[in-house]
Parts: structure tokens; sequence; C-alpha cells
């Protein structure tokens, strides 16, 4: 809400200056997001007449002008503005005067003298933009200061109001919150009733009381609706950031800001029949004044008469009605609204009005039959014309029940001491009717406030009063509980840890992705949708983290990265039979050198088994309570011969591969890329340890080579081992893979470290021979395995 | 007997010729080897007298320690010289760049959502999450938001459905985790912060579609408007390591708190807004069946990346999601 500090405090008498004034709004809950000067700051700028002006001797565009600046005697002034004229009123810049980066000097241009420089509005800082001298109306008094004439020691104050707040979406409501917060004086003019002329009125039929509990209009017959808007009128609605349209327009748009109730008036000649205030039936359609016609829907409150809708209610009025300069008798409405019928129309229709806006946040329905009297007044005077009887229908105006407020809930639930009398005066100052009995305030709101209902309405307005700077902060007192701490579930912040520990940067991406990422790197194509994205490559969510890590990766190679280990720890979103699921997921990426280019290792490209590591130490793999396996799989991302599922305790729990070539060739990487992602869940358990006795008998290792077909997986073959729970063999490690010389074709070797163990006894030899049969035996029946010589 | 203290300047000049352990072997046996000059001195004492024995005995004994304590001598400084050697050998340029393994980084957003849980459970808070994909009900009518109240245009919503938007802050954590107590008999007091990421349709300088909250809410019998004051002033001088920090508050409007205020902090002079927050809603309290007569409780909302942009000096939002290494690696 924008408006004129001057038009402000012709209506309440305050003695803050406009800092002072704007941060009593502000602490009041009123913020002042804006206070800007109407024009820069100038001086010695009068009103002048261009007496003659004659062509430059020496300069095609320039004129020689001699100007009445009110003094004895008049100036010669070399001027380059076209509109400059003989007879023309402007302002005038005196020797001397400063104006924004100019300082006016007598001078010579092009050999005559000048004395002073006639004006634009953007010289004077009005406006951001003119061509030519700023016209001046011709009743203007040469001589005269241009401020005052033009009342620029003005200020555009921006309210940044919150919705609760209606009452002050006028300068009167305002008015009356600065009254309410300082305790300065009122200055209202009271609102004369006009008394009728003729006795001509329209029949007003409100078939919906509960939407339109109160409409009152009036015929005003023989105006003109070509009379000019008062400058004074234009110049407040001009502050307020509204243009002027026409006299009519201007007048009820000047209600709506004095008294902030929106008005409306009706081309009288063009309506037909008796008004009505009915909801729309279907099929019925309205041409709005903005030259949008809507169809209307069975919730949208109309004005209509015999032919039909007129205006959309409490929103927008109907083009084929509307005020022209050809209307002479119009037919004026003042009425108040229900703000649930008016709430969401406009933003439903895709715009919001000055009228909506109030309505659907609550207009002062005491004050609706006030604003027709007003309003008629002001176009009796600027447009005269003949006033009717006004037509006024009332049904059950909203309640204002009397809301209690307790000394004692008041003071603890803010924390603060605060005397009985001081609450009393505030209330008072809000204007607010109360009695007090006891330690309790009952309080009637005021019709214009549609923001007090319960008693923390009351205790919020009494604090916002007394002054939110004036309740001292003191830390609570409490009884002292430990809270929880879990061994068993990791903080996602201590897999962060491990993560940037092995090298990784933490990176985050944005929820929502490119649709193409989920449907062609991830197969996904039904992923949750948003109905409005903020770009159509940020349209549906995410059910992976690759591809904002491959975008982050994208962009980093884009400036000259070579190296880059990334991870992300988010939320990943599925839907499944109409419900949406969250997953948080942990996942990783990493592109090029396995170590960081250095002189003391060489530089070898990141593999599979690098990254593998990385899983490895996220899962806790090598805890003896967790199995951390992997088998080969697919994934439409990654690359067919070089992808594994990820399984913890036999369950699928994420996957790791290299990024398909098609993918790197798409991305134009210029190296293999290999990405990771698991289930956050699953990675955060842990097992409690249980102490186990430790050994005094020391294990016996033996080293063997067994020659397998190349196909068969190593998983495979240690998880057989495993489940056969051989007697006496308590662990087998892989130690090296060979395939070369000495080792068949399509054959490999593998290295295998055995460690046995007998809790009870010290091995003999012949025991680990024993069991070194034993494996082999197996491995021989399962996988056609011999011992290599 | 032939004097023999001639043998040990020998002796002593051969050693000191020696360079190496074998020399000084070889160099030893002319003296102290099967054949060398005092063993031949020794065999040589069986052909004396039983008088003159024991004194040239005595001779040689003297040579031959002299000798040996030469020998031990030589050896010393010959191994000496050899482990300097080897030592000089052994030298490298301790200032070689160590062989490096690269450290990773968390981001900032991390950073301060670290902080911030760390400072809120230094006091008993308790973190507590929800879903993004968030129903209209939690993240509006719950919260006291009514459908068509012009709050809601406000909150410029990401829609997945009619009944489903992206959570447009972490406020619907409240009634979530209140509800949930409750159902868990649970009652207050109630101690949480609410961390995570929200969404609003808005993208310039100063907005992203993507940002992070945390919400903090206390419910219990006697909490009060300055002790939501309190709370948050002493987190933000904690946050900040700043005691000379004070907070303001400015009536402001939530549906879902009344009181309401935004918070603004002391920075550089100036006031910073950096949140907003109030007294837990009646009608809140009605969704979950809590009593408001019984229990108050104070929530407050308050923005991450502000938080980061402030402590770490950053001066535009979009580097937070632009996740550019350079910027990134800076906060290690």
């Amino acid at each position: 809400m924008q408006f004129s500090e001057n038009w402000l405090r012709s209506l309440v008498h305050t003695e803050l200056d406009s800092q002072a004034l704007s941060h009593a709004l502000t602490m009041a809950g009123l913020e002042v997001e804006e206070i800007q000067p109407v024009a820069a700051s100038f001086s010695k700028v009068v009103v002048a007449r261009i007496i003659s002006a004659e062509k430059h001797p020496d300069a095609d565009r320039l004129q020689v002008c001699q100007v009445d600046v009110g003094l004895s005697a008049p100036l010669q002034i070399v001027c380059g503005a076209a509109n400059a004229r003989a007879g023309l009123i402007a302002p005038c810049a005196l020797v001397g005067a400063e104006l924004p980066g100019i300082s006016i000097k007598q001078a010579k241009v092009r050999g005559i003298e000048s004395f002073g420089m006639m004006c634009s509005s953007k010289e004077l800082g009005i406006t951001a933009e003119a061509t030519g001298l700023l016209e001046l109306d011709s009743d203007a008094i040469v001589g005269q200061d241009i401020r005052e004439y033009l009342d620029l020691n003005d200020h555009l104050f921006t309210l940044k109001l919150t919705p609760n707040r209606s009452d002050c979406l006028s300068l009167t409501g305002i008015a009356r919150d600065i009254v309410a917060i300082t305790g300065a004086k009122a200055n209202f003019e009271a609102i004369p009733t006009v008394m009728a002329e003729h006795a001509e009125a329209k029949q007003v039929i409100v078939n919906e009381p509960v939407a339109c509990p109160r409409y009152c209009g009036r015929l005003i017959t023989g105006i003109n609706a070509q009379a000019a808007t008062p400058a004074w009128m234009v110049k407040r609605l001009e502050r307020s950031g509204l243009r002027s349209i026409s006299v009519v327009v201007d007048i009820t748009n000047y209600v709506l800001l004095a008294l902030g109730q929106p008005m409306h008036a009706f081309d009288a000649a063009k309506l037909h029949g008796d008004i009505n205030v009915r909801f729309a039936q279907e099929g019925e359609s309205l041409g709005l004044l903005n030259d949008q016609t809507i169809e209307l829907k069975s919730d949208d409150l109309l004005i209509a008469d015999a032919n039909g809708p007129l205006a959309l209610a409490g929103v927008m009025g109907g083009q084929a009605s509307a005020v022209s300069d050809a209307t002479t008798d119009i037919f004026l409405e003042s009425a108040f609204f229900t703000p649930a019928v008016i709430a969401g129309k406009a933003r439903r229709l895709g715009f919001s009005t000055d009228s909506s806006y109030r309505f659907e946040r609550g207009v002062d329905f005491g004050n609706t039959r006030n604003a027709i009297e007003y309003a008629t007044a002001l176009i009796k005077t600027l447009c005269g014309g003949q006033v009717g009887p006004v037509t006024e229908v009332m049904a059950t105006l909203p309640a204002r029940d009397s809301v209690t407020l307790r000394m004692s809930r008041l003071v603890s639930v803010l924390g603060i001491s605060l005397e009985q009398q001081k609450v009393a005066q505030l209330l008072t100052q809000l204007g607010f009717a109360f009695d007090c009995a006891d330690d309790v305030f009952t309080v009637t709101p005021p019709s214009y406030r549609f923001d007090i209902t319960i008693e923390e309405d009351l205790i919020e307005e009494i604090a916002r009063l007394h002054g939110y700077d004036h309740i001292t902060a003191i830390p609570p007192v409490a009884s002292l509980n430990m809270l929880a701490a879990p061994e068993q579930h990791l903080h996602l912040n201590q897999l962060r840890d491990g993560l940037v520990s092995a090298g990784y940067q933490e990176v985050v991406t944005y929820s929502f992705v490119d649709e193409s990422w989920e449907r062609d790197l991830l197969g996904n194509h039904s992923p949750i949708k948003l109905k409005n994205p903020i770009a159509s490559n940020l349209s549906v969510m995410r059910t992976s983290l690759w591809g904002g890590l491959l975008d982050t990766l994208t962009y980093n190679l884009n400036r000259k990265q070579e190296r880059a280990y990334l991870f992300e720890i988010g939320a990943v979103y599925h839907q499944q039979a109409g419900a949406y699921h969250e997953t948080t997921r942990v996942s990783g990426l990493a592109y090029g050198s396995a170590k960081p280019e250095q002189w003391a290792v060489s530089n070898a490209e990141i593999d599979f088994f690098d990254v593998k590591a990385n899983v490895d130490s996220l899962l806790g793999a090598d805890s003896s309570s967790k199995q951390v396996t992997y088998e080969k799989a697919e994934h439409s991302a990654l690359h067919p011969g070089q992808t594994a599922r990820v399984l913890l305790n036999g369950k699928a729990v994420g996957w790791l591969g290299k990024l398909h070539p098609k993918w790197q060739q798409h991305y134009s990487f210029a190296k293999s890329t290999y990405l990771f992602e698991l289930d956050a869940d699953a990675v955060v358990n842990r097992v409690l340890p249980t102490y186990q006795e430790v050994s005094k008998l020391l294990p016996v290792r033996r080293d063997l080579a067994i020659v397998l077909d190349e196909s068969i997986a190593v998983q495979t073959v240690l998880n057989a081992i495993n489940e056969e729970n051989i007697p006496l063999i308590a662990d087998v490690a892989l130690f090296d893979v060979y395939q070369g010389k000495g080792v068949p074709e399509s054959k490999k070797s593998l290295a295998l470290s055995v460690l046995m163990h007998d809790t009870q006894k010290t091995l003999t030899d012949s025991d680990a021979d024993t069991a070194i049969e034993n494996l082999l035996k197996l491995l021989q029946i399962k996988f056609d395995a011999a011992l290599r010589n | 007997m032939a004097d023999l203290t001639h043998l040990i300047a020998e002796a002593e000049a051969d050693f000191i010729n020696t360079a190496s352990m074998n020399d000084l072997e070889i160099a030893k046996a002319k003296y102290l080897g099967k054949s060398g000059s005092l063993t031949d001195a020794l065999k040589g004492l069986g052909k004396l007298s039983a008088e003159e024995r024991p004194a040239a005995g005595a001779a040689i004994n003297v040579v031959k320690q002299a000798i040996e304590a030469a020998l031990t001598a030589r050896r010393e400084s010959i191994l000496n010289a050899e482990q300097a050697k080897q030592l000089a050998q052994e030298s490298i340029d301790v200032t070689l760049p160590a062989r490096a393994q690269s450290q990773g980084g968390l981001h900032p957003v991390t950073l301060t959502l670290k902080r911030v849980e760390e400072l809120f459970h230094s006091i008993g808070f308790d973190v507590a999450t929800g879903p993004e994909i968030e129903t209209d009900f939690y993240n509006f009518t719950a919260l006291n938001i009514p459908e068509d109240h012009p709050a809601r245009a406000m909150h410029d919503t990401f829609y997945i459905d009619e009944a489903n938007v992206l959570r447009t802050h972490t406020s619907p954590v409240q009634a979530r985790y209140m509800e949930n107590a409750l159902k868990n008999n649970q009652t207050p007091p109630f101690k949480i912060i609410a961390p995570g990421r929200v969404y609003r349709v808005d993208s310039d300088a100063t907005h992203s579609p993507m940002f992070h909250q945390v919400e903090g809410l206390w419910v219990d019998e006697n909490i009060s408007f300055a002790n939501l004051k309190g709370v948050v002033q002493d987190f933000l001088q904690k946050f900040f390591e700043r005691d000379d920090l004070t907070v303001r508050f400015r009536p402001s409007f939530f549906p879902f708190t009344e009181p309401s205020a935004e918070m603004d902090m002391s920075w550089n002079g100036g006031w910073l807004e950096i949140g907003g927050c109030g007294m837990v809603h009646p009608e809140v309290f009605k969704h979950v069946n809590i009593d408001s007569e019984k229990y108050r409780g104070f929530a407050f909302g308050l923005g991450i990346e502000r938080l980061t942009m402030l402590r770490y000096g950053v001066n535009d939002l979009r580097h937070f999601f632009n996740n550019d290494l350079r910027f990134l690696s800076q906060f290690k």
C-alpha cells in the first residue's frame, strides 16, 4: 500500500518526523518498506511564464526566451526544449539554484547570456523520463516556489501490510492506527449526508444476504462525466500509485483510498430493471473492464440486472455498464461482501484488484453508507448532477462477539509485567469498546477489525502497542533431561565426515530435475510432476541424486576442473498407488585421477574398485556382523560390464558402477565416471558390538592358488566357502587374481589366504592339511577348481 | 726381548690409513692376527725364563691393550663415518609436498545446519523431520491457513496435485511432531528443531526455488514470548560467537503463531531480518488436541542460507546451488 505522507498527516496530528513516523509504524506491525521523496532535493525553482521565445541566432534548436519569474524585470533564458513557447507556464531554476547534479549559474549559451534554466519534470527528479518542459496549469502563480506549488515536500510511504490488517488498507485506517500507536489526535473530517434532490431510485434485490449483508446504491443524474479531475485529487491518486482515468472513476478510487471502501459506478443508462445481487448460473459469462470475458462459475457473486451479469461483485465491473464520457446518469454502489465469498475469485482469474484485495481481507461494514455519502458529495461538487435517495439493503452483518482478555494470561504469555491501567489506556487508544471487571477485560472489537476474535488477538494488540522492544529477553527455566543417543544408528553427519575423509566434496542440488534425466538416465517414465515448475528443466521430482551430480560435474569441468569427487545426501521421491514416498539417499560421483596429481604417486585414473572401497567403508563392511556383497546387475545409466547391485545382509540397498559410455559421450566427459547410490537407512544402521573371547591360540595361515573358469565371480566363490562353514577355517581372503602365462586360456588363478583356527588346541599340520583338503574338495565340486601346480 | 712399544705408533698409523672396516680388519691382522707381530711376541714368551716371563708378558700386554684401544677407536670412527655417509645418502628434501590424499569438504549449508543442531542440542532440543512433499492439510490447514486465506498467496507454492504441495516452510513438522508425540502418549514439554529443504516458486538473485529452513518449537506450561526472545538471542549470539548481538522483534503476522514477530538481528550498525516467530496459535494446538489453556509454546523459523551468508560473508545466494568447487572448497 502506497500513499502520500502529507495526505496522511492531514488526517492525524503527530509530532513525529518522517523517519520517526516510519519507525513507529514498522515497530507496530505496519512495516514501512520504503520512503521515497516525491521529488529530488532542490532549491530556487519557481513558477515562471515565458513571455516571448525567439530563435537563437546561432543555434537551430535553441530559443532565447524572456521569462517572467515574478521579479520586477523578466529574465533572459536560453532554452532547448521543443515545447518552450510564449505563454507557457513552467518551472524555472534561478541562478544559484541547486538541482540534482547541476548548479545553475549565469552563463553564455552560444554567445547569448542566459540567467537560469527552464525545467522538465526529470530535471526536478519528479519523474525518471520527460519530454520537454513540465507544463503547469494556467492558474499557477508566477514566482511561487515550485515545491510549494506542486506540494513536493512530501514522501511516498510504501507499507507492506500483513493480511490480517485489512483495516489499514486506507488512509483513514492508517491514521487510526497512528492514533492507537502514539496516542495522537485524529483529524477526520465529518462526512455530511447529501440530501436527495429527486426520488428516482433503483430497486435493489439482494438474493444472497449472507454473501452481501449490506448494499447501498444511489442514482445521480445529469452529471458531467467529462469534468476535469482537480489537481489535488490527481496528485493524491498518483502518489498512491493510481493513474487518473476519468472524474467518476477517480472519485471512486479516491474514496477507496481514503476510507478503504471499494466503490463502483455503473452507467445508469445501461442498466435494465432491478439490481440483483446473486450467484452466477452455469453458462453465464461477463465481459470485464479489463477486456477479459469470463465464463462464470456458480460460486461467483454477481451484481446483475434484468438482462444478466453487470459486475463480478467485489472484484471488477463489467465493460457493458461502464461509465464513459457520454455518461450522464450513474448508479453508485457501496457494499459489503463477505470475505469468504470474494476470497480466491480474483486469483482464480489470474489477477488481483484493489477491490478484491480489500474485500477478501475484510472491509468495514460500518462505513458502507458513509462511503456512498462521501462519494456523492465529491461527485456533486466536481461533476454536478442531481442526487437521488440511497437505497440500502441490510441483512445480518458479521457479529463482533466480545472477546475476553485476562490480565493473568496477558502477562504470562508475554512474560512481562504490565499495569491494568496501561492496558485500558491502550484499548482506549485502539478505539475498542470494553468493560473491565476484576482482572478481566471484555472487549468488543469495532466493525473495521476482522482480526480480533480470540484472547491471543488482544494479547498481540497490547503487545504491539506496548512495544515488542519493551519485552526483555529471558532464558526459559525448564527441567533437564538428557536426550537419547542411539549408538546403533549413525547420524548422517557421520556419513558425511566419512566421505569427506575419503576425498568427496558435498554438494546440494535441486530436488526437482529435468524430466529427461529421469526418463533417459534412470528409465523412470512416471516421475512425480510439478503442476507449476519454475522452469521446464526443473519439472519433476528426482528419484536419484545422480542427475544433479552429473550436472554438477559438467558445471565444474566447464570451469577447468580436472578431478571431481562429489557426494550428496538428500531425499528422492517416488509415487506408488497414489501415495508419495521419500527416502534419503547417499550418492557419490568420482571422476579423474585416483589421487590428486602429485610428484610421489603415479597419475592413475580412478577405477571401479577405488569407488567400491568407498562404498564398503560407508556400509561398514569390515564389521563381522554385516555382510556386504555385490552382484553383477544392469542399470540404464551404467556400463553393462561394470555395474553392481549392492547388497547388505542379502538385501539390495544400492548401486555402484561406471557411467555408461553412451552417457559419457552425451555429457562430453573426457574420462570415465563412477557413480554410487545407497539407501541412507541401510547405511546408518550399525550393530552394537558384543565381546567375543579372544583366543589364546595362534591361527595358522596357508596360502593357496586355485585355477577356475574366468566367468565365475569371486563373490560366488567366497560366499560358497562362507556358507559351507568348513571346520577350523576361520577366514578366507583373496590376495591375487592372475590370468596369463601358466594359466590356461579362459581360466583365472585366484590366490587365497586361508586362516585356520582351533579354539580348543594348537593346530597340527595334519589338522590344517585336512581343512585345506576339505576346502579344495568344495571348490572342486562347486566350481571345478583345481589347485594351481 | 726386543722393545715392542714402537708397534703402537705403527699400528695407529696403519689403522688411521684404513678407510673401511675391511681394511681395518686386514691391518688388525698384521698385529693381532694369527701371525701378527704381537701374536708372535706372545708365542715367543715360551722361550723366556720364568723370571723374565712376567715382565715381558706385561710389556706385551701394555702394547696389546694400546693397539686394541687404537683399533676400537678406529672402528668407532669408521662406523661413525659409514653411518654418517648412509644418513647423508638417506637425506631427503623435507619441503617436498606430502603424498596427498585428497580431502573433501562439507557444503556450507551443512556446516550451518550442524552448528544449529549442535547449539540447540546443547539445551535439549531434539531433531524432528517431516516430508518435503507435504499435504495441503499439514502445510496450510493444520497451521490455521484455511483454503483461500490471503496468507496462502504469500507462499508461492509448488503444487504436485490438488492435495499435495512441496512444503513451503518447515512449520508442518510442528503439527506432525505434536500429533505423533500425543499418539505415542508423550506429553509436553516438547522441544524440537526441524531443519530441512523448503520450496517456493521464486527465483532471482535473492530467492532460490529451493532453500533450507530450521523450525524451532518449545511447548511447555510456562513458556512465554520473553522466553522466545531469550532463546533466539542466545542462539544468535552463540552461532555468530558475538555477545554483543541483540535481537529485535517486530510485530508481524503468521496464521500459526500469535503474537507473531519478525526477528531482526543487530548487524554492522543496522538491523537484518532473519526469520519469523511467535507463540503457537491456539488453533494449531486445537488441531493436534493440546489444551492451550494448560500449555503454551513458541515457534520460530530461520533461513539457513541467510545465516550461512552472514556467517561466512557469502554475497550471492546462487553460489549455494551452483556447486562450483572453487566456491565449495573454501569451507574446509
